[in-house]
């Protein structure tokens, strides 16, 4: 099965090209991703994606070729502009930055529908092609498609790791940054052009709709593996990829299936794994976590109990029952799960059936224990 | 030997800022001496971080120019260290420690280059200075608000600058944490460098400081805090008897200050520090 | 105009006024992108319903895709919750992945049937008219033209029973809170309303022009008005006119009568971010063109007022140190200085500027503010 999938991927060129471009997208979007997530910006790719629809439209309009090059030309220049008319909003006046985005990404489609009717209507042309770029179609990447991609995704990516210190101090303090004599907003304006570069690479594989999801997606699963801007980077690009390759091979097994919906669904996966199990911030680690916590806790207000009920007599080791100790918790239910645990440590002892008493290494840990709850 | 007439570090000159339409800095002339450990007090929205980061080039001004040590800030850059509000920075920013003091050498590092083990030597040795060398590879969420003042500080230090611009350094930090960066900067001050600070608490300027601005959109008066710092320039910065008691119901975080402000033998005795300052 | 033309706008207009209603509250509350992720999300509630009563004009389509609105709602919170994902981020993963698996689920199941996604994200209004709502064999019009009309009443009725919860809760929701109204059920009551007025416009507008008619009109009405019932009641009035205007633009331009009807929105958008008054760019720019001149004169005396009578003030208070010291131009520093002249400010003998009493008062003004 798995042999077989191999060589499906090396020698079906269909699944190929697909697989190829699929991982590309997840590459390139996993990496700018980080940044975007990084810098609040996760809705901007949902904004820049619907946005690019009338610049596909208009590039069409202008040059009557489908060439994927122009078109991409055409989206990445409405994206840009986009986003430059969301700041300018949010800028010049008192409107929010989450209806700034709303507003333009559902103004700008509606203008991209406009066109597109009118595209469809005109004598010369079909619309076919162009439709694509809505909701995407990774079945019709040709190698040459791939090629393109990979070529711009990768001076988009070297880009990057050239201004690698310089777009880390944007993210991280840019009043620092300016201090320094860096150029921050000819920098920012950079990092939202790549990010707009790496939505638009996308949009024939995933389509508008879906594009937001590779921008944050593979982002926010890596920020629960790791605590360094590189680690996150790394495995951002990591996580895309997977989910575009994977999401290529199971639409590709199954009848009917549409590829980016499928590797939206693969890095939705991801992001439910890594939220829930990675190391240190994973929920389930936060929940052993907090169980355990909550053991030592219990075990030592019964230790305290008995502590306190020895002190009223002579002797600190004096026994009292577990009726008593029952009595005095809140978690009655717990008390002989404790003096179970506590007996195994050698702190308590079991006197006779059901009376329980401090050992002398148990009045020490007592005394330690209420020296540091006080 | 710092001598206070010789040389200005920062001249500042006519400096207006406007926000939109709102002035937030009316013509302020300052002269800051080579080698003064000076503190910028003045009401909430008095200006005084607008103040340094116009002198740092990070906000326009309207009208007037500055000059750090005779020269454009342009020009003179390297020669400057800065430390902005500690709030001003996503502290869940996924770097550690060390990362962010070896980010104070990117500007002499310059383009495209990246720190390498000289940078990195020079970091852990002002982390050590701060007393944080032990938690170089933390990641930055996990630290205290004192131990984040204390990498802002470091990353300072790295700049190697002859000039500091630290805003609100003491800004909700814990009393050993201030202690140490009170002492850092006498520290730096002996060794000849000038340092600019935001500062909130009037009760320690004395005791801390040797030179003082007072600011409420005007300057006030700047000048050695035993001159500067009287009752009547404090009146005139945080708005005379009446206006003052008025403005302290405006704002409440002016409230704990306003009645040690007006304590006039607090003023007048000029406190211990000035007289314990290190003459070098 | 034919009873079709009539009806489409309509029907238009009915769901511009329904979308306008849930939208202001949705912007002033800062959740417009809620729209987005809700309006797409319901596909999924719409897919799910289909397949159980296999009937696209089923009422349990309404209700499973409201369900999923608050759905999408809640798992963006509950993400939010667990602080490892910041809000903005959980949006943008939570609706992606119930829209996909909509996605998947039709063209797997449902790939032969009326119910393909463009239809839900693009919308074809020209086609409501035909889908008529008959009982005992009476003609009572576009069934769409019903189904809006119901929706909207639902959205007046919550908002007009609401109406003071829904501001106390909208502009402050601790004190909402602490008096004894519930936050969370206006939250999740309002979200509701956003759900069941998107997947009722669905197949009249699709989903993306639910977006903008929900959001783009409360912004726009956000510009021109400082009280919320006249932002609600204008808001409603510039979905109308966008409705009307998108309609016959599409009409003579032959495309697409949703897509115009958003841009429409915009085109109001536009107008208002350039020439509202007060908060419009227009009027901006002016009042920084007369503050500046203001600002200049104040500036001036000031700056005399500073140096009056102090060592330097032979050399600050000369005309040619202005254009150097204050970083003016000499053209702008001499226009300055004849306004000031001219209005009684200061005085000019030779080049050396001095202030007046006036201008002595017109400073210390400036300095007390």
């Amino acid at each position: 099965m798995v042999l077989e999938l191999g060589r499906d991927l090396f020698f079906d060129y269909t699944l190929r090209t697909v697989a190829l471009g699929s991982a590309t997208l997840g590459v390139v979007s996993g990496a700018l991703g980080a940044y975007a997530v990084l810098r609040k910006q996760s809705l901007l790719g949902d904004a820049i994606s619907h946005a690019t629809l009338p610049g596909v439209a208009m590039a069409f309009l202008l040059t009557q070729s489908k060439a994927p090059l122009i078109l991409v030309i055409g989206a990445a220049i409405a994206g840009w502009i986009a986003t430059l008319l969301v700041i300018s909003i949010v800028n010049n006046t008192r409107i929010k930055e989450d209806s700034a985005l709303g507003l333009v990404l559902s103004v700008f489609f509606s203008g991209g529908l406009v066109l597109l009717t009118v595209i469809q209507k005109m004598p010369t042309a079909k619309q076919s092609g162009l439709d694509t770029f809505l909701f995407g179609q990774a079945a019709a990447l040709l190698e040459r498609d791939v090629i393109t991609m990979a070529s711009i995704g990768g001076v988009t990516i070297i880009i990057m790791l050239l201004l690698w210190k310089e777009f880390k101090l944007l993210c991280f303090d840019t009043s620092f940054g300016a201090s320094l004599g860096f150029p921050m907003a000819i920098l920012d304006v950079l990092l939202i052009t790549l990010l707009v570069i790496a939505i638009v690479l996308g949009l024939q594989t995933v389509g508008v709709v879906l594009m937001s999801a590779m921008v944050v997606a593979p982002a926010a699963a890596a920020r629960q593996w790791t605590n360094r801007l590189g680690g996150m980077v790394a495995l951002s690009v990591l996580f895309g990829a997977i989910a575009g390759v994977s999401g290529a091979v199971i639409s590709s097994s199954a009848v009917q299936v549409p590829t980016g919906p499928t590797i939206v669904l693969s890095i939705s996966a991801i992001v439910l794994l890594s939220i829930t199990l990675a190391p240190n911030r994973g929920l389930v680690w936060n929940w052993i976590r907090s169980q355990r916590e909550r053991r030592k806790l219990r075990i030592e207000v019964v230790l305290n109990d008995l502590y306190t009920l020895a002190s009223q007599h002579e002797d600190p080791r004096h026994s009292h029952s577990t009726a008593v100790l029952e009595a005095m918790s809140a978690h009655r239910s717990n008390v002989r799960h404790s003096l179970r645990e506590l007996a195994s440590r050698g702190w308590v002892e079991n006197v006779n059936s059901d009376e329980w008493a401090l050992t002398s290494e148990g009045v020490i840990q007592a005394r330690y224990v209420a020296g540091r709850g006080r | 030997m710092a001598n206070h007439s010789d040389a200005l570090a920062i001249e500042v000159e006519d400096l207006t800022v406007a926000y939109r339409d709102q002035p937030v800095l009316w013509d302020v002339d300052l002269n800051v001496p080579v080698g003064v450990l000076m503190a910028i007090v003045g009401p909430n929205g008095a200006g005084k971080t607008t103040l340094i980061k116009v002198i740092l080039g990070l906000v326009r001004s309207a009208a007037g120019r500055v000059s750090i040590y005779g020269q454009s800030y342009s020009a003179q850059r390297r020669l400057v260290g800065y430390v902005p509000q500690r709030g001003s920075v996503d502290w869940d920013f996924p770097t550690s420690v060390l990362d962010v003091v070896m980010m104070g050498r990117y500007g002499a590092l310059g383009w495209i280059r990246r720190p390498g083990s000289r940078e990195r030597k020079l970091a852990l040795e002002a982390l050590e200075k701060v007393g944080m060398q032990d938690l170089a590879h933390r990641q930055i969420s996990q630290l205290s608000g004192g131990q984040q003042q204390r990498v802002f500080l470091a990353r300072a230090l790295v700049q190697d600058a002859q000039i500091y611009f630290m805003d609100e350094p003491f800004q909700g930090v814990d009393a050993t944490t201030e202690r140490a960066i009170v002492e850092l900067l006498q520290e730096l001050r002996a060794a000849g460098k000038t340092l600019v600070v935001v500062h909130h608490d009037l009760q320690t300027v004395v005791d801390y400081f040797d030179w003082v601005t007072l600011l409420n959109v005007r300057r006030i008066a700047s000048g050695p805090v035993k001159d500067v710092f009287t009752e009547k320039n404090l009146r005139l910065t945080y708005g005379g008897r009446i206006a003052f008691l008025s403005r302290s119901g405006d704002e409440p975080a002016e409230t704990q200050i306003a009645p040690h402000v007006i304590e006039p033998e607090e003023v007048e005795n000029g406190g211990t520090g000035i007289g314990e300052r290190p003459i070098l | 105009m034919s009873s079709e033309v009539l009806e489409i706008q309509l029907i238009a207009i009915v769901v511009a006024v329904a979308c306008a209603l849930p939208g202001v509250f949705l912007v002033l509350r800062r959740m417009a992108m809620m729209s987005d992720a809700i309006s797409h999300a319901i596909l999924l509630g719409i897919a799910l319903a289909f397949f159980v009563t296999a009937d696209l004009t089923s009422p349990l389509l309404i209700i499973a895709a409201a369900a999923t609105g608050v759905l999408t709602v809640s798992l963006v919170e509950l993400l939010n919750r667990t602080r490892l994902i910041r809000e903005d981020a959980a949006i943008g993963i939570t609706f992606p992945a119930l829209f996909s698996v909509g996605v998947i689920l039709i063209a797997r199941y449902a790939g032969d049937v009326h119910l393909d996604t463009d239809t839900v994200l693009l919308g074809e209004l020209a086609l409501a008219p035909f889908n008529r709502f008959e009982f005992f064999g009476y003609d009572f019009g576009p069934r769409s033209l019903w189904v809006m009309a119901a929706i909207l009443c639902i959205n007046v009725v919550f908002i007009a029973f609401c109406y003071k919860e829904l501001k106390l809760v909208t502009f402050d929701a601790n004190l909402a809170a602490t008096l004894g109204f519930s936050p969370a059920l206006i939250h999740y009551g309002l979200m509701a309303l956003v759900s069941v007025t998107a997947v009722g416009a669905f197949d009249a507008v699709g989903s993306i022009l639910v977006v903008a008619l929900m959001i783009v009109p409360p912004i726009t009405a956000y510009l021109l008005t400082n009280r919320l019932s006249r932002m609600i009641v204008l808001s409603g009035l510039i979905g109308v006119a966008s409705a009307v205007g998108g309609y016959w633009f599409a009409h003579y331009q032959d495309a697409s009568i949703a897509g115009s009807m958003g841009l429409m929105t915009g085109v109001f958008f536009a107008l208002a971010f350039l020439f509202a008054p007060n908060r419009g760019i227009v009027a901006i720019a002016r009042r920084r063109a007369s503050q500046r001149w203001e600002f200049a004169q104040t500036m001036l005396t000031i700056h005399l007022f500073s140096h009056e009578g102090l060592p330097e003030a032979e050399r600050e208070a000369h005309v040619n140190h202005l254009s150097s010291h204050l970083h003016w131009e000499p053209d702008f520093a001499q226009q300055v200085v004849r306004n000031a002249e001219r209005r009684g400010f200061v005085r000019n003998r030779a080049g050396r500027l001095d202030l007046t009493h006036q201008g002595r008062e017109m400073a210390q003004l400036a300095l007390v503010k």
